[in-house]
């Protein structure tokens, strides 16, 4: 949410009205549904390859929109978010190995992040900004050394994932597309819902004010740890993704599960879109797939521009693409905070800037 | 006999240690940045210290203050820069600027450098040459040289705040921006110099890694940054004295965790961090500072 709903009326005669969007929102949502509907049939007329570079667009897209709720709605810049996507992963591959079916595993995958989210967020909580961010990412290194250490899922070198033999290449991509599209819409639907639920309004009021939230009876550190095990859950669906689209799964932190450029690839997506609103992810994963799309064939440059564009972004441009167009043109598809405004008054245009 | 020869390896290794965590302590105590970068800046020193060597053919050890001046004046650069502007736009935005930085600096290391680990003055006889503490133990000199000048860089760098005009001044803006720019001082050029000191503690700490085992582009983030962190939250924040004890404190745990079994060694330097933030958060060295 990113206005505050509390300027005063200079006269009384005014008329006021406090709704969530200037628009009709209706519109959006009947475009989301058409948009999601036109996604689905992608792989009928796309060729596998390019459906493949759709999963991994929507990985991104659903790692994206978890780390935009943790650092644009919570204020908790998690550079460990690696941790869940390997986590998610591994949920996936060793009921494989006793025989439970991938698909069911991606259900086991959300559900263990999110449980794992548990004891780290008791041994991060009480941690701010950089600390948090650096001590999150001292635990994605921590669970990714205490998983190397068991043998019988690879250790450090990493599993083929056992269940999917007999699949037909192309019908598993397409599956695999439509699981990544399930996860990146309820991802993101869940974020939407949740920022409009009472949640919501706890973390604009910590945002604005932690002292005064907290005093008002906010509870603080619940709503944090919600939005912390609802971010792990997801990322753990991304990386249950990842595992079946690759495959296999590959620990370590260069090129596998658990490197740190997941993060920076979620990270600099939101920053690039627009921290702190639901459509910046969705813009960062275009802006990333195009950079990565067109520079792949130079290795590393893509991730060098990314973070060239990003540093660029935030300092230049600090909403984002997408909130440098809101704050123009006044567009906002999915609305989540409020807008005051009495007709002809500019009043209620203002805003507030997302955290800083 | 094999533990005690453990326990001072990894006291030796603790120097080493507090020297990586020696300028995120120092940039975080006086402008509360927590430089995300740290780790890689260490590794662009210790291959502007192979391009040095490579180009001037001094010796490695004189290189050494060539890639430290460098490092301060490139240290002093970003401050004014990049740094300085992502400070004034907030705490997240520093945090994802030196994110961004740190993610720029690595993967373009792995193009120019390849992922390659490189050691710095290898085959120099100062570097292997040993003494023998009984029949078990013996200590490399260069390990105790990096351990000693860890001390000396440390206990300068607090007498130098304490005491010296700069120092102090450093400390002014770091205690009251406000009220030391009233009085006249420049907190931009305060900066600037707080983090031209750090870069030159970190180009020390990354030739010294360099020189004690190698250095490749992954291993800013992958240990300097990390392993730097876990120093300073053991020791305790805003405490130069803490940073040295939570250094050793970290360097020991490795070395007693690698005698129970080699793949435990990060394990265990990282389960007594997380112990520390578990039941003393404000750090082995109070302080009482608030994390």
């Amino acid at each position: 949410m990113t206005e505050n709903a509390t300027a005063s009326p200079r006269s009384e005669d005014l008329p006021l009205k406090v709704t969530r969007s200037r628009r009709n929102v209706a519109w959006s949502g009947l475009g989301a549904l058409i948009v999601i509907g036109v996604l689905f049939a992608f792989p009928y007329y796309v060729g596998p390859g390019t459906t493949g570079i759709l999963i991994q667009g929507l990985i991104i897209l659903t790692l994206a929109s978890m780390w935009n709720l943790l650092a644009g709605y919570a204020g908790l810049v998690s550079v460990g978010q690696q941790a869940f996507l390997g986590l998610g992963a591994y949920f996936v591959l060793i009921p494989a190995m006793h025989g439970i079916s991938p698909w069911a595993g991606l259900f086991i995958a959300t559900a263990g992040a999110a449980v794992c989210a548990l004891p780290l967020w008791w041994l991060v909580a009480r941690l701010r900004l950089g600390y948090f961010a650096i001590a999150t990412w001292v635990l994605a290194s921590v669970v990714m050394l205490i998983i190397e250490q068991i043998s019988s899922i690879g250790g450090g070198t990493g599993e083929p994932l056992p269940g999917l033999v007999g699949y037909d290449g192309a019908v598993l991509t397409a599956d695999t597309y439509w699981a990544a599209l399930t996860i990146a819409v309820l991802a993101i639907g869940g974020v939407y819902f949740l920022l409009r639920s009472r949640v919501g309004l706890m973390l604009t009021a910590i945002r604005d004010d932690e002292q005064a939230a907290r005093s008002s009876g906010v509870r603080v550190g619940l709503a944090r740890l919600l939005v912390f095990v609802v971010a792990a859950a997801g990322c753990g669906a991304a990386g249950g993704v990842l595992a079946i689209q690759q495959l296999g799964v590959t620990p370590g932190t260069s090129g596998g599960v658990f490197s740190v450029q997941w993060t920076a690839e979620m990270a600099f997506a939101v920053i690039i879109g627009g921290i702190g609103t639901i459509e910046g992810p969705i813009v960062g994963t275009v802006v990333y797939m195009v950079l990565q799309q067109t520079l792949q064939s130079y290795n590393v440059w893509y991730l060098i521009s990314l973070g060239i564009v990003a540093i660029a972004i935030a300092l230049f441009a600090r909403r984002g693409l997408w909130g440098t167009l809101d704050e123009r043109f006044n567009i906002r598809l999915f609305p989540v905070g409020y807008h005051l405004w009495a007709p002809g008054e500019r009043r209620g245009r203002r805003r507030a800037h997302p955290v800083s | 006999m094999a533990w005690v020869n453990a326990i001072i390896q990894g006291l030796l290794t603790g120097g080493l240690y507090a020297l990586f965590a020696t300028g995120l302590s120092l940039l975080f105590g006086v402008m509360k940045v927590v430089n995300l970068a740290h780790g890689d800046l260490a590794i662009v020193a210790g291959y502007i210290g192979v391009g040095v060597i490579a180009i001037s053919h001094l010796p490695v050890l004189w290189s050494i203050p060539v890639v430290v001046a460098a490092m301060a004046v490139l240290g002093y650069v970003l401050q004014r820069s990049v740094i300085q502007a992502a400070i004034s736009r907030g705490e997240l935005i520093t945090l994802i600027v030196t994110f961004g930085l740190s993610i720029i600096i690595e993967n373009g290391l792995q193009q120019f450098f390849t992922a390659n680990s490189r050691g710095l003055g290898v085959g120099d006889s100062f570097i292997t040459a040993s003494f023998s503490i009984g029949s078990q133990i013996t200590v490399a000199w260069f390990n105790l040289a990096v351990f000693v000048v860890a001390v000396v860089v440390l206990v300068g760098l607090q007498q130098y705040l304490s005491y010296a005009k700069y120092g102090r001044l450093i400390r002014a803006v770091a205690d009251d921006r406000e009220a030391a720019q009233l009085s006249g001082a420049d907190y931009r050029h305060v900066f600037g110099i707080a983090a031209a000191i750090a870069f030159g503690t970190v180009a020390i700490a990354g030739m010294a890694d360099g020189m004690v085992t190698t250095i490749s582009p992954t291993l800013g983030t992958d240990t300097i940054l990390l392993f730097a962190f876990c120093a300073v939250v053991i020791g305790g924040l805003g405490s130069l004295w803490g940073t040295l004890v939570g250094g050793i404190v970290l360097g020991v745990a490795q070395a007693i965790g690698a005698q129970v079994n080699p793949s435990y060694e990060t394990l265990a330097g990282y389960a007594v961090f997380l112990l520390v933030l578990v039941i003393r958060p404000q750090g082995l060295v109070s302080q009482g500072a608030e994390l």
